[in-house]
């Protein structure tokens, strides 16, 4: 046991649950806005915290295609909640954000652009799936060849406390996916949640500055292999399974299945899995002028490849059916993807089935197409 | 805690990724009914002076209040002073850039794309097949062959559009002939004044002598009318590798950022519009992909 000690990084401490206060506490005294998992509406969002009495303390979610409940649970866990309709995604890449401001001026235009006022974001209770959707993101928008500075200036001054997923719910397939449950890497500090304490994991050189004379002990041989064997366990429990075997070949190769036209019409073509996946990142452009025509402001906004006018042509819409835009989502998430930006879109996170208010289950149609092929 | 530093700061934000630069209208022609070629002039000379297209790439226009579109550069590489824009007005922005005059200033990024083989095919046969508005990003290679005529063998445009008035550039064809290029133009329907060919453009293939050996086909247009051309290359034992296809999508950044004008694993704004169509091939015949 000690307090002044400094802990390395790579190395884990173990911490009692009320110290994490402490943590959350000098992430604030630095300038952070700490952000983490809370109820609301009967549902998790990610909003800002102070105290860890506002995360969702002994709930878990039971999740199934196009269904999402919150449910007491016995033990006094605050991280094992699956989270809502929400992700990080929304803080690094806004639904809305904008652009720059044109003010007339003679016969032209002004540029005036906007400003980021975001606060560096400390994110708390960021899973393994979520955490490789963040990093999928950094790779499309920050490219060695093009980097967006509307992503990048938020990005690189977020603070990750991830954590190890112990329960995951129904719709659940990281595992499948090589995701999760267990947090890899691109973290300042990863726990993971004990019946009466935290472990942490220093990840980075700032985590291990904020820790500078905390009150811990030493992680024990029994602490770290409680905990081992809970995210073993964690993997076992996936609600749902995806064979990744052979694709994006797979997707590619039944890209004329009649299966697309089947789905088309189950298919509401809602764009719900777009806005709720932690990877999706199409976004639109637009212009807003005053009334009085002398200024014209352009916003960005997420788009989605349901949406009949994402395809627009002067000569009609490239995907007019709704078969043809799951199938580019589909084919895009699980295969082009691929070729895009070198590995999968797809986290196994389970939102866009839990929140399809047709119940569509991605693994289900991968498993079809499958069976078809064969 | 020293090293470990307050990140809650306000930074200036550089959007110069999608922020237009601005374009003076200087002499607009017009091309048929619908269609007119726009001439452009950056309002800052360093920036007219620095910038520089090939063949076959884009901008993005920008209309302030009613948004970007993406058009083709229809003008010749070599010139310096002025940036040519052929457009239909068929859309939001564009029918709004209908109503535009000389002297007016517009929103110009760019330019964007991959360009025409200009270089790799030196000493080949160039077969131009183009419909309708699909000629204004071809008129680029055009110009470049005309001044670099010795580099090419044959050089043959086929050209079609729905009647005589919806042809491009028709005053020009006499010049690119004395250049040594063989224009031959079709319409899909004539009148009594039409003298030439009548029917679609793949149709025509039959009666040109071309040397699968040795031949680069170059196709924009409908794209009804680019996958028949494919058919019709392909069955003259033209190589996959010697066809090159430009496409149209809904394009929006111009940076394979948006997403909006996906083709398979392509970004068709950063990875086309020019594709060789072996790489197009395994998405190009399905249908509303």
């Amino acid at each position: 046991m000690s307090s002044n000690h400094r802990s390395e990084t790579g190395s884990t401490i173990a911490i009692r649950k009320p110290v994490f206060n402490s943590i959350l506490r000098r992430l604030k005294e630095n300038g952070y806005q700490t952000i983490g998992p809370r109820i609301k509406n009967e549902t998790l969002v990610y909003e800002p915290i102070e105290n860890i009495d506002e995360l969702p303390c002994s709930y878990i979610t039971e999740q199934k295609a196009g269904s999402f409940r919150l449910t007491q649970a016995s033990h006094k866990h605050y991280f094992d909640a699956i989270p809502g309709a929400q992700s990080w995604k929304q803080f690094l890449f806004p639904p809305c954000v904008d652009l720059f401001t044109l003010r007339k001026n003679g016969a032209g235009w002004e540029t005036s652009n906007s400003r980021i006022d975001s606060p560096g974001y400390a994110f708390i209770g960021v899973r393994a799936c979520e955490l490789a959707a963040i990093q999928i993101q950094d790779s499309i928008f920050m490219r060695s060849d093009f980097t967006d500075p509307t992503y990048r200036e938020r990005r690189q001054r977020v603070f990750i406390v991830s954590v190890n997923c112990l329960a995951p719910s129904g719709t659940c397939f990281c595992a499948s996916m090589g995701s999760g449950p267990r947090v890899k890497d691109g973290f300042d500090l990863n726990l993971t949640e004990l019946d009466d304490a935290f472990l942490l994991t220093v990840g980075s050189e700032l985590a291990r500055n904020l820790l500078d004379g905390i009150e811990y002990e030493d992680a024990s041989a029994f602490m770290l292999t409680t905990a081992e064997h809970a995210l073993e366990r964690a993997a076992q429990q996936m609600g749902r399974t995806l064979d990744v075997s052979d694709l994006p070949k797979l997707i590619l190769k039944n890209l004329d299945s009649s299966r697309w036209k089947e789905i088309g019409e189950r298919c509401l073509s809602c764009g719900n899995c777009t806005q709720v996946c932690p990877t999706c990142f199409c976004w639109d452009a637009v212009d807003q002028m005053s009334l009085d025509g002398k200024t014209t402001s352009r916003t960005r906004f997420w788009d989605s490849c349901f949406n009949p006018g994402f395809s627009y042509l002067a000569g009609g819409n490239t995907r007019p059916t709704i078969a043809s835009r799951y199938r580019q989502w589909l084919s895009h998430k699980l295969g082009t993807w691929k070729e895009q930006h070198g590995t999968l879109g797809c986290v196994g996170c389970g939102r866009c089935i839990t929140w399809c208010p047709a119940g569509i289950d991605l693994t289900e149609e991968v498993a079809a197409l499958r069976k078809e092929a064969r | 805690m020293a090293a470990f530093q307050t990140t809650a700061v306000s930074t200036p934000r550089a959007n110069h990724w999608l922020e237009p630069n601005w374009a003076e209208i200087t002499a607009i022609a017009n091309e048929t009914s619908d269609v007119s070629t726009y001439w452009l002039k950056f309002v800052d000379p360093s920036m007219q002076a620095n910038y520089s297209f090939k063949p076959g790439q884009f901008n993005m226009i920008h209309l302030p209040g009613f948004g970007e579109a993406a058009i083709s550069i229809s003008s010749d590489s070599g010139e310096r002073d002025k940036i040519g824009h052929t457009i239909r007005f068929v859309g939001n922005v564009t029918r709004a850039v209908s109503r535009l005059k000389v002297g007016d200033v517009i929103g110009l990024r760019g330019p964007f794309g991959t360009s025409w083989p200009v270089e790799e095919m030196e000493g080949k046969d160039i077969f131009i097949a183009s419909g309708g508005i699909g000629l204004p990003p071809l008129r680029p290679v055009i110009y470049h062959i005309m001044r670099n005529r010795e580099k090419y063998g044959k050089v043959t445009l086929l050209y079609g559009a729905r009647t005589a008035r919806d042809l491009m550039y028709p005053s020009e064809y006499e010049n690119w002939r004395q250049a040594g290029i063989d224009v031959e133009v079709s319409v899909d329907r004539s009148d009594a004044n039409w003298p030439g060919r009548v029917g679609v453009v793949p149709m025509w293939f039959y009666q040109f002598r071309i040397d699968a050996r040795k031949t680069v086909v170059l196709t924009c247009g409908p794209e009804i009318m680019i996958r028949f051309v494919i058919f019709e290359a392909l069955a003259r034992r033209i190589p996959l590798e010697n066809i090159y296809v430009s496409l149209e999508r809904n394009m929006k950044c111009g940076q394979g950022s948006c997403g909006h004008c996906q083709l398979g694993p392509y970004f068709v704004c950063k990875d086309g519009p020019v594709f060789r169509f072996d790489a197009l091939q395994p998405y190009f015949n399905l249908e509303e992909f």
